[in-house]
């Protein structure tokens, strides 16, 4: 996973270095949405770069899809000013939408209709003539892995296929910008990565992604940079690397199992201050975060009876450290 | 100032030809089940017209100067086309707004929620026009109606459809499930047939009564279609069409500013 990061990364600051040339596909300032007396957008500020794949990531109800919502004119701003596709928001909202993609959380596909009818009827909301979209649709289908359901209905399409047939519908208009609400949500691990693959191909071929996910994988893989949302707030930004060095020690040991007749958080209560700059104890396990592992895992291996993981800090460490481990609903 | 205003939902509807697309993709869907909803929608009136034209019109010789079934065919394609109508907004339209979300889809492109509620007024409006020309149909070729007139009834059962869309659609804005539609047809459409002369003349239910049938669009789509199928020029054509357009409009704006109040939040 290091490995991908240090290829984005790398793209990253190529994507840079062109970004002058091309305007921020969406800028969002000072965004606030108010329901009653509920924020549930509480100031966030972002800017696109044109070419780059952005994540926005969030535990669920941190604001993410309202956030999307506001930026495409789906939804009216409490308060904010944004600009999408270098249109103001909502007033041009809907010009501006000629030239993004979209792929909603939910399955929006017509179920009377084939794969390439879906296709067809959507184009034609974008006003293309009727010629251009049949000519896109083989290749749509292709870059969906669905050419053979040229004309299958539907209802007889897996999940994983209505998801990839809903990403090619949001390209049918060759958007400058493609939106992802939780694109890989519900799907099987294989079914996940055909999508990441496809997105990366689109990243590669200068599109710019904005995506919403609560994976932190998914976010790992794909996102040139990052912004952790959580109750409406944007707790930190940057790329998947500098986010997690800013906020976290590098290594993690996970300690588990059982000591002196109790558990590990026995053991860290006892043993763990000392050794870990900054620990946290979740249920049977104690998360011990360090700069040097070796000293730590010296008196793990005289410890008997307690297990512990020791691997490298990751996005899931960051985001659990800002917006905690309470169970949201 | 701190930041844009969103434009209240009671702004004027802003229309364009952006709702061709929406009107084409449930056109393609129709055409699909086409011969099952055209011999679902003709079933019912048909089985009214036919059932009580010839079971009353046994006790009954003459009404208003004609034989029974030919005074309730003009009743049956206004109720034909207003069922119809009706039942495309709540029923289909619930379905596209709420459970499939292809209005959320269409949504996500350039096309808005204006021209999304006045694609499903319009398109409802087609479906009835094609339900009041089947009916239309038979009871002309049963010879049931005088001809004369017969083809300026389908301009008439096309804003019957805009009318009663429009009307409907203010139930779907609301509606929170399918279970809701029942309360609109039994406390509005049902009394509202029995009191605006498709069954029987108006002229006979006491003036209390008449007060509130003058008030029904049904009422005013009746006395125009009556007349056009026993061969007779209308009275008062510009008032009952006035009444029918002005109902539809104000329902229509009624309609869209409440769906906008539900979905652009």
């Amino acid at each position: 996973m290091s490995g991908a990061i240090a290829e984005r990364t790398a793209r990253g600051a190529s994507a840079a270095v062109a970004a002058p040339l091309r305007p921020a596909p969406l800028t969002i300032r000072g965004l606030r949405k108010r329901y009653g007396d509920n924020e549930v957008v509480a100031g966030v500020d972002l800017e696109l770069r044109a070419g780059e794949c952005f994540t926005l990531l969030g535990p669920n109800g941190a604001g993410k899809t309202t956030t999307l919502r506001c930026a495409l004119g789906l939804a009216a701003p409490s308060a904010g000013v944004l600009t999408l596709c270098g249109l103001p928001v909502p007033a041009r909202a809907r010009e501006a939408r000629r030239r993004v993609g979209i792929v909603p959380q939910q399955d929006t596909l017509d179920p009377d209709f084939t794969c390439a009818e879906n296709l067809m009827v959507y184009g034609r909301y974008f006003g293309l003539p009727e010629a251009v979209i049949a000519a896109r649709i083989p290749g749509l289908l292709a870059f969906a892995g669905l050419e053979g359901k040229r004309d299958a209905r539907i209802q007889t399409l897996s999940g994983g296929m209505k998801r990839r047939l809903t990403l090619a519908r949001a390209l049918v208009n060759e958007p400058e910008l493609l939106v992802l609400d939780e694109p890989t949500t519900g799907l099987d691990p294989q079914a996940r990565h055909l999508i990441w693959d496809r997105l990366k191909q689109l990243i590669r071929g200068g599109t710019t992604v904005l995506l919403t996910t609560h994976f932190m994988d998914e976010a790992e893989r794909l996102a040139d940079r990052l912004a952790i949302l959580d109750a409406g707030r944007m707790l930190t930004e940057g790329s998947p690397r500098e986010v997690i060095a800013a906020h976290i020690e590098p290594q993690v040991v996970e300690v588990y199992g059982d000591w002196n007749g109790g558990g590990a958080d026995g053991w860290a209560a006892a043993h763990a201050a000392p050794l870990a700059r900054r620990f946290e104890v979740s249920g049977e396990t104690a998360f011990c975060y360090v700069e040097q592992a070796a000293p730590l895992l010296a008196h793990l291996a005289g410890q008997s009876g307690l297990r512990y993981l020791h691997r490298p800090a990751n996005l899931e460490d960051v985001f659990l450290k800002l917006t905690g481990r309470e169970l949201r609903d | 100032m701190n930041g844009p205003t969103f434009a209240s939902p009671w702004r004027a509807p802003r229309l364009s030809l952006r709702f061709v697309p929406v009107w084409r993709r449930n056109f393609l869907v129709w055409r699909k089940l086409a011969l099952p909803s055209v011999l679902g929608n003709l079933a019912d009136p048909l089985i009214y017209l036919f059932g009580l034209g010839f079971g009353i019109g046994m006790l009954v010789p003459e009404v208003a100067g004609v034989p029974y079934i030919t005074f309730l065919a003009a009743g049956m394609v206004c109720y034909s086309t207003m069922n119809s109508a009706s039942f495309e907004v709540l029923y289909s339209g619930f379905s596209r707004m709420h459970v499939q979300k292809t209005w959320e889809a269409i949504m996500n492109t350039p096309i808005d929620l204006d021209d999304v509620v006045f694609a499903e007024l319009v398109w409802a409006a087609s479906k009835a026009l094609l339900s009041g020309t089947a009916i239309l149909l038979v009871v002309v070729l049963f010879g049931l109606v005088d001809t004369r007139y017969a083809l300026w009834v389908l301009p008439l059962v096309f804003l019957i459809g805009l009318t009663f869309a429009a009307l409907g659609l203010i139930v779907t804005a609301l509606a929170p499930s399918y279970d809701f539609f029942m309360y609109y047809f039994t406390l509005f459409v049902t009394p509202m047939t029995l009191l605006s002369g498709v069954f029987f003349p108006i002229e006979q239910l006491p003036p209390a009564l008449r007060a509130v049938t003058d008030l029904l669009p049904l009422t005013h789509a009746v006395q125009l279609a009556r007349p056009l199928l026993m061969g007779q020029v209308p009275a008062a054509v510009p008032s009952h069409l006035a009444v029918l357009a002005g109902y539809g409009m104000a329902a229509f704006w009624l309609a869209l500013a409440l769906t906008r109040r539900r979905l652009l939040k």
